[in-house]
């Protein structure tokens, strides 16, 4: 009786440890916590959180439209009594932080977690940043796990420290944390019954007069988070022998410091904010020198040293980029410590490898005739397309934030001198990010006669995090039918004349050039959608590929600039022209096992020599 | 015991992650504490992929230290090279020498290098090199590449090959069981490929 006690013990925990991300970890311990609504909007390294939360029984899940739209549904499920999680990226919390900045007054209701995770590093955002200022700014306060089993624990644990303290927790992730797969053990789900929508003006309705009285309710609060801070078992101190160096860390840093130096004392901060400064003076006081390790900014090391705590920290180490046990020792070690062994084989200089679209994407068409115009200035915007900005298409001239291309183009419309006079001004956005932020830009343009030309780029996906769906997919997040946005209506109704507005296929150059050369003339508001999927969406039909006639390839090179990354330069030469000139010519061949037959290539190619091939098993080098 | 901590790198598309996804479900199969990570980046459009596996009894950071791995495993060859100096001093790689040419080559802009498997030789890494992309073409389907490079792999590891091949069967078996021969057959012939 004992053994098969003793075995399904054993067959519990093994089938409790998992092998897990730290998204699918968040994901895990909020479906635990009971959480009723979860939503997003996409965004890397977030993603997969919500991707994960959709596949669990018994809550709601959505793709949001924005981060502000999904904090806000967040809030919502809150008010009913209801634990509700939503997810984001770095930069989404600027778009959520109008809601956040009202509800740290209203604080909340049911459990409410913001996920917030930072592209520490860079690998696909437009800038770094350091999401803990939030916590300070907003009075609320913020956990840091360091790796898969804490970001599943501290999940649970930020709906429990939400509901006592009844404020939004942040839950502060980075690339780091979100995809590092590591063992993780699981628990059970709770059933929790929502404790029902309370009238109460004074609570929910931030009118100044109700506002008010609630301010210093929430220092209040902050100060009851800061003694839970001095408590909790998410915050404590790691033993060691050397005293000479104390370390406070917190998130990832944490097991690199661990890695680097096992035997300094530690003090892991995993509730970070506020500060468990009484902890923290007490801990300074057991070591000589207290170093401060911490991504990406000087927050906990300009807090504590206002404390009037001696510590030092960006003195020595990086404020940008991810730190790693190799950048600590390097940093911190005299010179000379850190083995040389490390240098056994040197660095090699390799070309580099900078993202692609994918083979046959239908951005490529566009970029590729935008690369053929004149005289345009390109105000891009956040996506896939992004990309034109680079080799071989040079086509996309800013990017900044989400929505941002129209604004923009409208600000270099009414801003412009002599100097941009005869210049036509295009914004370029995708379908995803103009209803996440660009529908303002568009109906800014109209209302104000902007003379502005949008090329809205509709694939029906999140392209860049993975083929999301959206309004204009007519799937939610389940991939279940939804109304679908018409994008044509949609811009007629935010101030377009119908008759500028066109709808082209991207695959067609002529048209689509034809189409640009004439909208660009006009001197009011046009928008040019292009209406064909993204390739890595169920949508997108591979057609028959082609493949080179060798003998018919002159080298122009015309087909080398729409940029695909099935056409491969078998050879170059140099050729002298009757007129003297000396050209670079440039022999192809298509990779057709890579080929999906969209055709882009074979209508700049005057020989004529490319044509359909037998199909073969395809490479897919676009799908993950 | 100490950590052991494996590189494998390659492009976006090639199946590096799944790979060490499948490596480091067989090191969790012997009770190791296991750790992996991914600098892929915007890897889904053709970028660099490494994926850096560490397991032991704990593994604290994710990330292997240049100089540090005890293996690396190249799924191209160029990609390979550029990874070289992660090894320990003689430590082992096992290269695909199938190539993968971006389009910043295809343009001109920059070069591929000559012979990136005899660089590495030069350097003085112990390369096992071969054409796993010509085996799984052999095979029948490219996209067998990435139980090839497993196969390979089989008989470097500090555990026996039949538990790595048991995870990589285990997941055919799990999600794609009409490939299951296949991928057999390509685990066996990435193994024989490096045999000495």
């Amino acid at each position: 009786m004992g053994e098969v006690a003793t075995a399904a013990v054993a067959a519990a925990v093994v089938a409790s440890r998992r092998f897990m991300s730290g998204n699918e970890a968040v994901a895990r311990g909020a479906w635990e916590a009971g959480v009723r609504v979860a939503a997003a909007y996409p965004g890397t390294p977030s993603t997969e959180i919500l991707e994960e939360m959709a596949a669990y029984p018994d809550l709601y899940t959505e793709w949001s439209i924005n981060e502000k739209v999904s904090l806000e549904v967040a809030l919502g499920a809150s008010m009913v009594g209801a634990r509700a999680l939503c997810a984001m990226k770095h930069v989404g919390l600027n778009v959520a932080s109008d809601a956040l900045m009202t509800m740290t007054v209203t604080g909340v209701q049911g459990g409410l977690v913001i996920a917030v995770a930072d592209d520490v590093g860079m690998s696909s955002s437009q800038n770094e940043q350091d999401s803990r200022f939030w916590g300070r700014f907003a009075h609320v306060p913020v956990l840091e796990p360091a790796d898969s089993q804490e970001a599943y624990e501290m999940t649970r644990a930020a709906f429990e420290l939400s509901e006592q303290h009844r404020v939004p927790v942040i839950l502060r992730l980075t690339t780091r944390i979100c995809h590092v797969k590591a063992v993780v053990h699981v628990g059970e789900r709770v059933q929790l019954e929502p404790s029902g929508f309370e009238k109460d003006p004074r609570r929910w309705v931030m009118v100044p007069g109700n506002a008010k009285p609630r301010l210093p309710l929430m220092f209040e609060r902050e100060a009851a988070v800061r003694a839970t801070a001095e408590s909790t078992p998410l915050n404590f101190e790691v033993d060691g022998s050397n005293r000479s160096t104390g370390f406070v860390a917190s998130g990832p840093a944490f097991m690199h410091v661990r890695e680097a130096f096992p035997d300094s004392p530690v003090f892991k901060l995993g509730l970070s904010c506020p500060l468990p400064l009484d902890a923290l003076r007490r801990f300074a006081g057991t070591v000589a020198r207290l170093v401060v390790v911490e991504e990406t900014e000087d927050l906990v090391e300009t807090e504590l040293r206002a404390a009037g705590i001696d510590c030092v920290g960006k003195a020595l180490l990086p404020r940008i980029g991810e730190l790693s046990p190799e950048v600590l020792r390097k940093a911190l070690l005299p010179a000379g410590a850190v083995a040389e062994e490390a240098a056994s084989v040197p660095a090699q200089q390799v070309f580099p490898r900078p993202p692609t679209m994918c083979v046959a994407c239908p951005h490529l068409g566009v970029y590729y005739t935008l690369s053929q115009m004149r005289n345009l200035i390109i105000s891009g915007d956040i996506g896939c397309y992004t990309l034109g900005a680079g080799h071989p298409w040079n086509a996309l001239d800013t990017c900044i934030s989400m929505g941002a291309s129209l604004g923009m183009a409208l600000g270099m419309d009414k801003g412009r001198g002599e100097a941009d006079a005869s210049k036509k001004i295009l914004a370029v956005i995708g379908d995803s990010t103009f209803m996440h932020m660009g529908m303002q830009g568009l109906l800014d343009i109209t209302w104000n006669r902007g003379n502005v030309t949008v090329l809205l780029l509709d694939n029906r996906a999140v392209g860049m995090t993975g083929g999301q769906d959206n309004p204009g997919s007519g799937r939610d997040i389940h991939g279940e039918e939804t109304p679908r946005v018409d994008f044509a209506k949609l811009c007629e109704a935010l101030g377009v004349r119908p008759e500028r507005i066109r709808v082209v296929d991207p695959y067609q150059l002529p048209v689509l050039f034809k189409a640009l050369r004439e909208e660009t003339k006009v001197e009011e508001p046009s928008v040019i959608i292009t209406d064909r999927p993204c390739v890595l969406i169920d949508d997108y039909t591979p057609t028959q590929p082609y493949r080179v006639r060798e003998e018919a390839c002159t080298g122009c090179g015309n087909c080398v600039d729409v940029g695909c990354p099935a056409i491969h330069v078998t050879r170059r030469e140099q050729a002298v022209k009757p007129s003297g000139k000396t050209v670079d010519l440039a022999f192809v061949r298509i990779e057709t096992s890579a080929c999906t037959g969209c055709g882009l290539c074979v209508q700049p190619c005057a020989p004529e020599a490319i044509v359909h091939a037998d199909p073969v098993f395809p490479i897919n080098f676009s799908r993950g | 015991m100490t950590t052991t901590n494996i590189l494998v790198c390659g492009i976006g598309g090639q199946g590096v992650m799944t790979a060490t996804e499948i490596l480091a479900e067989a090191a969790m199969s012997l009770g190791f504490d296991v750790k992996k990570t991914e600098v892929a980046g915007m890897s889904q459009r053709g970028g660099v992929v490494t994926s850096h596996l560490r397991f032991g009894a704990t593994v604290l950071s994710p990330q292997i230290a240049p100089g540090e791995a005890d293996l690396l495993v190249g799924f191209e060859a160029a990609e390979a090279l550029r990874w070289s100096h992660m090894l320990r001093s003689g430590a082992h790689a096992l290269v695909n020498s199938g190539r993968i040419v971006p389009p910043v080559v295809n343009s001109g802009l920059f070069d591929y290098p000559e012979d990136p498997v005899g660089r590495m030789a030069g350097l003085g890494v112990d390369v096992h090199a071969f054409d796993a992309s010509a085996i799984a073409s052999g095979l029948g389907n490219i996209r067998l590449g990435n139980t090839v490079m497993l196969g390979a792999m089989a008989d470097h590891l500090s555990f026996p090959a039949e538990v790595l091949r048991e995870a990589v069967l285990a997941r055919f078996a799990r999600k794609k069981p009409a490939l299951l021969e296949l991928n057999r057959q390509a685990f066996e012939a990435g193994r024989q490929a490096v045999a000495v």
